[in-house]
């Protein structure tokens, strides 16, 4: 058999698998810190943007904006060239999780302020007045029943930034698909590397938007 | 101070670069438009099929949108481009609508889906049929809903079309990342410039767009019928 999908092409691949399970090793590692500041830029933003201070709603809603309107390629290349020759140097892999959870920041904000407004104002009134503050009544009141809400948009977005993360291969970011663009172009072997890299990303993508949708069946019930 | 800055403006702001650029603006916006069109119509179908009572229909809708969906742009843009014969701008195209189309499929059924029972029980007390009742009845009603998510997937579509700077297909990004290693370009206050240009560029058409999704939103709020 010949053409793309040649055996002989399984086969390189195949004997170059450690190759592709460091960058897909990459792929998890930069997805969940990225996650993490996601999480964390998410829920200050979200906050920020349920108070009464007005600048720093405008601000807030200026960055969620910028972010959510401009491609994360751009962006990405501006930290990429912009940030040495201001001289501060950063590995690819800091730029990348930086890169991935302030655009995915933008809106993780908008999915928890939604959430949070979604819980009643009564649940906050309370709170406020058996003497809770106002971060006591968010932590322990507030939060805990917009999780449910937000949860199943925020598994979404989690998706979308392992998907996203590939853009990383522009700066040769090293994860899988960089991997599988730089194996691909200098041995000459497409087919079976796109196929496996396919299936590698969806081993990480696919159990997560069936829990989404899990998730996502879940609240409807509910309400 | 406002030298470097002033000097950045006159070293990005020349004919020949904003030339440049402006050719890769209109292969950002063709590759856009035709993919938004095309996966319009393909994930309609595909989103119809994932609705239909057909078992295997639907299963065969199912399986294509939850694969799609789960495996990034980026690896069908460099498939596409290495497995294909197409030339770059198709190439990109055809990703896209690959793609795309799973996406839209998802806002279609989740359209129809939202539509409740009562509509299609009341339709066919009135002696409709099913396909009578998808076209008269569900449709018009999924139309309105589907208008703002599908208008916000257009703006993700835009900032997309950026994915294909890997394959080194000159839209937007790829000719600003070729803009920014000419040697005119040399200090951060030049690239930044640069690069603020071309955010500003995809900010202003996907705000546009953002905008009118979000008018959509109110619009499907009023007069629905649950």
């Amino acid at each position: 058999m010949t053409g793309p999908f040649s055996l002989h092409n399984w086969q390189a691949w195949f004997s170059d698998w450690s190759y592709f399970a460091e960058g897909f090793l990459r792929t998890v590692y930069i997805s969940l810190l990225g996650l993490f500041f996601t999480l964390i830029i998410g829920l200050i933003v979200g906050m920020l943007l349920c108070g009464r201070n007005r600048v720093v709603i405008s601000i807030c809603k200026g960055y969620m904006s910028f972010f959510q309107n401009t491609p994360l390629v751009i962006q990405i290349f501006i930290y990429y060239n912009v940030l040495p020759k201001l001289g501060i140097r950063l590995g690819i892999v800091v730029l990348g999780v930086m890169g991935l959870a302030l655009y995915t920041g933008a809106y993780a904000a908008d999915i928890v302020r939604s959430a949070i407004r979604a819980v009643p104002t009564g649940q906050m009134e309370a709170a406020g007045s058996q003497g809770f503050t106002y971060l006591q009544a968010m932590y322990h009141v507030v939060l805990p029943q917009a999780v449910k809400i937000g949860l199943p948009p925020m598994t979404n977005q989690a998706v979308n930034l392992i998907k996203n993360s590939s853009v990383l291969a522009v700066i040769a970011g090293g994860e899988l698909m960089y991997c599988a663009d730089s194996w691909s172009g200098s041995n000459l072997i497409y087919g079976p590397t796109f196929v496996m890299t396919g299936v590698l990303y969806l081993c990480i993508c696919l159990p997560i938007s069936l829990l989404a949708r899990r998730l996502e069946k879940r609240s409807t019930r509910n309400v | 101070m406002f030298e470097k800055w002033a000097d950045a403006f006159s070293v990005v702001f020349t004919p020949k670069i904003l030339l440049f650029l402006g050719q890769g603006l209109l292969n950002t916006l063709y590759i856009a438009a035709v993919s938004i069109a095309l996966s319009l119509v393909f994930g309609t179908v595909l989103g119809l099929m994932r609705h239909a009572r057909e078992k295997l229909v639907s299963t065969v809708a199912a399986l294509y949108i939850e694969i799609v969906r789960n495996i990034p742009l980026t690896l069908f843009i460099i498939s596409m481009r290495f497995l294909t014969k197409l030339p770059p701008l198709e190439s990109g195209i055809a990703a896209m609508t690959v793609f795309t189309s799973a996406i839209v499929a998802e806002i279609v059924r989740g359209g129809l889906n939202s539509i409740g029972k009562g509509q299609w029980e009341a339709a066919s007390s009135q002696g409709f049929s099913r396909l009578q009742t998808m076209w008269h009845v569900i449709i018009p009603q999924a139309i309105r809903r589907i208008r703002s998510p599908l208008i916000s997937q257009f703006v993700t579509t835009i900032k997309d079309t950026s994915f294909c700077a890997i394959v080194g297909t000159y839209e937007l990004s790829f000719t600003s990342k070729i803009v920014a290693a000419h040697r005119s370009i040399v200090t951060a206050e030049d690239i930044l410039v640069l690069y603020l240009l071309v955010a500003f560029i995809y900010y202003l058409i996907n705000r546009a767009f953002s905008g009118l999704a979000r008018r959509e939103r109110g619009n499907a709020m009023k007069g629905v019928v649950r």
